[in-house]
């Protein structure tokens, strides 16, 4: 399995419509539409939520470039791209070791650990489906 | 569930799936005149002092469920680490979860440190936290301890905020726990001082707030020791009218007895009744 062809899977900002291959709500992977579901968010926190460690890697990366200058942000984003490739097929638990020790969450607890831990989940992803994405055969 | 994104890897912590249906389905029941489950809060009293070499903290130990007492004999008063405690109100989970995370957290901020943790330390996390969630999670919290600078004391609000004071009470019961504060607080009191002090706060909590009662926690911190004491006083005991400090006994309640003589006699006649033997019968018991 050639891994360097597999696609990091980076959030959408935004609660945007689902668009599938022919520019149409894609059914089969995002299930059914409804545009309340899509304009509002359910929850005031729902979209701070999603992108909360986006929004505060954008922010250290930015503080890191005014305060070392461009060497620093562009050597810890390749680090962190180089152990974000060590993982297991899409629809498996990888531990992210190497990920969590450069971005130093081994050293804290959050409700990312404690609550709805994904390796606890009562569902699985659909195996097949989930490689060929992955791989952009889809 | 309702839709699984194949796509997206899964994500732990907070899932807003159900807010949709939950929002629907409480315009339907008060549609209907049931009512929502509510969740149980620590309507309460707590407050904090520094002392001369130290801290006190106190709390009340009644946890509420709308109107009724959830829990007689709660704990408020939650362990940090070994130097730092940190009383809650607000939603019980909420206080009780937001101190176990820090908790451990400084845990682990301490070992990689290999220092004993700083009250700062404690209250930049909680209130970084706090307004990561802006002030979903009602936890309003006072944080004290000791540690190599001297004694600290800090409040923290549900949205975030901080205060830094020498005193300070949160909860339903603050107002008239402060009100004992500003009349009676001394810089550097000695550490019976400060307990009396904060023992008599709580306890003006306890006597006219609902949301507050039971008994009064206590804990004292001071470098290289820390006094819990629970429960440090029994305000409100089951059975027994409240007793003030300055009444010598307590009487027994539900006496209602007259001593012997209250009623004069006037007069006095003994009746005989005869009694005849009719019948007697022995019946054996089976003991086998």
């Amino acid at each position: 399995m050639p891994l360097s062809q597999l696609k990091d899977s980076v959030p959408v900002t935004g609660m945007g419509p689902q668009v599938g291959a022919y520019g149409v709500q894609d059914t089969l992977r995002s299930g059914f539409s409804s545009v309340k579901n899509e304009l509002l968010p359910s929850h005031a926190l729902e979209l701070s939520e999603k992108n909360f460690q986006l929004n505060q890697d954008k922010m250290n990366f930015s503080n890191l470039r005014n305060i070392q200058g461009l060497h620093a942000p562009l050597k810890l984003q390749m680090e962190y791209r180089a152990a974000r490739q060590i993982q297991r097929l899409p629809f498996l638990q990888s531990s992210h070791l190497a990920l969590d020790t450069l971005k130093g969450n081994d050293e804290s607890i959050s409700f990312e650990d404690i609550l709805n831990d994904p390796a606890q989940s009562e569902m699985m992803g659909e195996p097949h489906i989930m490689v060929e994405y992955k791989l952009g055969m889809m | 569930m309702a839709t699984l994104s194949v796509c997206q890897p899964q994500l732990g912590g907070f899932s807003f799936e159900n807010c949709k249906r939950n929002a629907v389905l409480e315009a339907e029941v008060t549609k209907l005149g049931c009512n929502v489950p509510s969740a149980r809060k620590t309507g309460t009293t707590i407050c904090g002092v520094v002392f001369k070499d130290g801290i006190v903290l106190g709390a009340d130990t009644r946890a509420t469920e709308g109107m009724i007492v959830a829990d007689k004999n709660c704990s408020k008063i939650h362990y940090i680490s070994p130097n730092i405690y940190c009383c809650g109100a607000g939603t019980a989970a909420d206080t009780e979860m937001t101190t176990q995370i820090i908790s451990s957290n400084l845990e682990l901020h301490s070992l990689s440190t290999s220092r004993l943790p700083r009250v700062a330390t404690a209250n930049r996390m909680l209130k970084q936290m706090l307004f990561r969630y802006q002030g979903h999670i009602g936890a309003a919290l006072v944080l004290g301890g000791v540690d190599c600078n001297g004694p600290h004391l800090y409040s923290i609000y549900p949205h975030g905020s901080t205060d830094k004071l020498p005193y300070v009470t949160m909860g339903s019961g603050s107002l008239a726990a402060m009100a004992v504060f500003e009349d009676r607080y001394k810089q550097d009191m000695e550490e019976e001082d400060a307990k009396r002090l904060v023992r008599d706060a709580i306890a003006a909590g306890i006597f006219n707030d609902l949301g507050s009662g039971s008994n009064i926690d206590l804990c004292v911190i001071t470098k290289g020791r820390v006094d819990y004491l629970r429960p440090h006083d029994m305000a409100n005991k089951k059975g027994v009218r409240c007793v003030y400090e300055h009444e010598a006994l307590p009487h027994q309640t539900g006496n209602y007895k007259y001593k012997q003589g209250t009623t004069g006699v006037l007069t006095k006649s003994v009746i005989k009744l005869d009694l005849e033997v009719v019948e007697e019968t022995v019946q054996t018991m089976d003991t086998s």
